[in-house]
């Protein structure tokens, strides 16, 4: 299919330009005039697409200025929008007015690369803080990064609400649990939030400058460690962006061990947060007995594949580390065992009105909301949104639809239970894909050698991990080096569905609502 | 509450003994930390963990040490809300520059004596992602470390070991 190259170059015609650079070929680049970038995100509202990611990359080395892009997805269809800006005059148009989250995508895009988005009606800096100088653009090539930037006097203009009994409660950035740093602020009449402003950034490392100081197949290390969490799904979402670049036919069992590694993350993590999640509404049981179970899974990935969270096994090409029948065997009965607890424990946790008291109704977004903010992953799924990188745009042994018949939840009411209750369906889901994954995994080899990209080319991939879609766009350099690597951690988006969800709760219900979330500070800061 | 109650009895004391990471007898280990712990903490110790940059995989060890498997509880090993509170700050890095201040403030707010535990790879030295303009690197460069658990991340018998060796 493809809705939305019609849909532009209907609107557009000899007006916008197709560049066969990038990879895979299943998704496109476009190219349009400045004064038209705004009205592109026009064509694809009309379209119903939503925005995925928007980010600007530093091409003076390629003899450009800036290039300022803008990911647009529809159901299997991702369609990248382009508009160049030269160097001496950086400005594009804001998309702010027609998608809600590229006004935090451009604030970022103007802090870390110095081009204004015009008429965005929030141009305050995001993640670079106000003690930086102000002309401190880390992500320009003409940045030092390896600099020690001196502290300068600023001031960070908060959102403020005034009148009788208001108050206000800042939070973090160091919180009371053992969780990663954010400053939230709380504006609240007596027990009820009227607003809430995250501000993130703390853990910011340079992360996506970093990958331009690495050689190619030295990033996916990196990779791993952009949110730990996560650290399967974001090594596979590079290689799959660098594999397209170069080409790289990836050996049929090197994607299905991918696969199996995916999905083992996916319910190590939801069986943590479910139990979180119960934990916050002050039903520890549940904490414990999940937790336990999730020790026993990370008990199995150490022993099968030398790292309790699978860390560093999928490379360039494929992955390092294999399975033999013995391995096969343990993880069936694994399953089996941790399948009957699980089970046991979601009874427990349907059938508890307390906690169904504290769960339901709480921290709602809504579908309308959810759509607008353009949300995805079980945040997504909990509030009707049906996206799923597994069906619209899956690796194998995911695009055999017919044979796996992946069932993905989606629910309508997007409080906390529905997050909850998504994470169980997708936890039931996991048992039976691995399961299928481990009877029918081809045999050969688990990788090939991963070539060097060309000159000046860009790759393109995004995978459904445990939080959501991660998408990663890389560009090589004049002589093939990294020019740049994006990174899009589901929670680039999802934090803004948290600041909605949150509004007319009560205080105590936040770290309720924020566990149900559970988005990456370190995923989203990079 | 019948069946949480059934749940709880089918899966019993999961509790294992701790494993020391140097060789000793693995029974020795568990009790030397309780005995430091009883001697010099007044039978608890109380923990403050400062993500100051990691990328959250040594927060997931860290949870696990509180899960039943490895139970720091039994130790008298606490975690605390608040470092007015804390015997020692469990610190993760690499030290993003945007947390510096925050971690020196956390540090100034614990009171003496107090020990500082770095915590994994970038923890130690920054790791991966080393000195730059939004890294200063391990968390020794900006406050002082008694103790360092390497890995990536240190697994939850490390973190326990390494909290034992700096107690003793």
């Amino acid at each position: 299919m493809s809705m939305l190259r019609d849909a532009i170059m209907q609107a557009f015609g000899e007006h916008v330009r197709f560049d066969h650079g990038l990879h895979p070929s299943s998704v496109a680049t476009c190219l349009v005039s400045r004064d038209r970038f705004g009205e592109a995100a026009k064509v694809m509202k009309k379209a119903y697409a939503l925005l995925a990611a928007e980010w600007a990359a530093d091409e003076t080395l390629l003899g450009r200025g800036y290039g300022v892009f803008a990911c647009y997805r529809w159901g299997n269809e991702y369609l990248i929008v382009k508009t160049e800006v030269p160097s001496d005059d950086a400005w594009f148009p804001s998309l702010s007015r027609r998608f809600v989250p590229a006004f935090r995508f451009e604030r970022q895009i103007m802090s870390l690369m110095g081009i204004t988005p015009a008429g965005n009606p929030d141009v305050r800096p995001w993640i670079k803080f106000e003690d930086w100088p102000e002309d401190a653009w880390p992500l320009r090539k003409s940045f030092d990064a390896a600099q020690q930037m001196p502290r300068v006097r600023g001031e960070y203009p908060w959102t403020r609400a005034e009148g009788e009994g208001v108050y206000e409660i800042p939070v973090g950035p160091v919180h009371a649990g053992i969780i990663e740093p954010g400053h939230f602020r709380f504006q609240a009449v007596g027990e009820d939030v009227i607003n809430l402003e995250e501000r993130l950034g703390y853990v910011h490392k340079g992360i996506e400058k970093k990958f331009e100081s690495l050689a190619w197949q030295d990033g996916v290390k990196l990779a791993g460690r952009v949110s730990g969490d996560t650290t399967v799904a974001h090594s596979i979402a590079y290689c799959r962006s660098l594999e397209s670049m170069t080409g790289c036919p990836v050996p049929q069992r090197g994607h299905w061990l991918r696969a199996l590694f995916l999905e083992r993350e996916r319910i190590a993590n939801h069986l943590g947060d479910i139990g979180a999640i119960c934990n916050d509404a002050a039903f520890a049981f549940m904490l414990y007995q999940l937790s336990r179970l999730k020790e026993l899974l990370l008990r199995t990935n150490l022993r099968l594949f030398g790292h309790r969270f699978i860390m560093d096994r999928v490379i360039p090409g494929g992955v390092a580390v294999d399975i033999d029948p013995a391995g096969k065997r343990e993880i069936f009965a694994e399953m089996e065992l941790l399948h009957k607890e699980f089970e046991r424990l979601v009874l427990i946790y349907d059938e508890n009105p307390s906690l169904e008291d504290r769960v339901r109704d709480t921290g709602i977004l809504k579908p309308a909301a959810a759509r607008e903010l353009c949300v995805v992953g079980v945040v997504a799924r909990a509030s009707g949104l049906n996206l799923d990188c597994r069906i619209f745009h899956p690796f194998p042994p995911y695009d055999r639809h017919d044979w796996m018949q992946l069932d993905v939840p989606v629910l309508i009411s997007g409080d906390v239970h529905a997050r909850a209750w998504v994470r169980i369906q997708e936890v039931r889901e996991s048992f039976r894909i691995i399961r299928k994954i481990l009877e029918d995994m081809p045999d050969g080899d688990i990788s090939v050698p991963c070539a060097q990209p060309p000159a000046d080319t860009t790759g393109f991939s995004a995978v459904e991990g445990w939080r959501g879609e991660i998408i990663y766009w890389l560009q090589s350099g004049p002589s093939g080096e990294v020019n740049r690597c994006m990174v899009r951690d589901p929670s680039g988006v999802n934090w803004l569905g948290l600041e909605l969800a949150v509004l007319g709760n009560i205080v105590p219900d936040f770290p309720l609502c924020n566990k149900s979330f559970n988005q990456s500070y370190s995923g989203h800061d990079l | 509450m019948i069946r949480i109650l059934r749940q709880i009895f089918r899966t019993g004391i999961v509790t294992e003994p701790l494993q020391l990471v140097v060789e000793e007898d693995i029974s020795t280990v568990g009790t030397k930390l309780e005995e430091a712990i009883r001697k010099r903490f007044g039978r608890s110790l109380t923990i403050r963990q400062v993500d100051a940059g990691s990328c959250n995989g040594c927060e997931l060890e860290i949870h696990a040490m509180n899960n039943p498997i490895y139970n720091c509880e039994r130790f008298g090993i606490h975690f605390t809300a608040s470092p007015r509170f804390a015997d020692m700050l469990l610190v993760t890095g690499p030290v993003a520059r945007n947390m510096e201040i925050a971690l020196r403030r956390t540090y100034a707010a614990t009171p003496s004596p107090k020990l500082v535990v770095a915590v994994g790879d970038c923890g130690c030295n920054g790791g991966i992602f080393g000195k730059s303009y939004a890294s200063l690197g391990g968390i020794d460069a900006v406050i002082p470390v008694d103790v360092y658990i390497p890995g990536c991340p240190p697994s939850p018998t490390a973190l326990l070991n390494g909290i034992l060796r700096a107690i003793s």
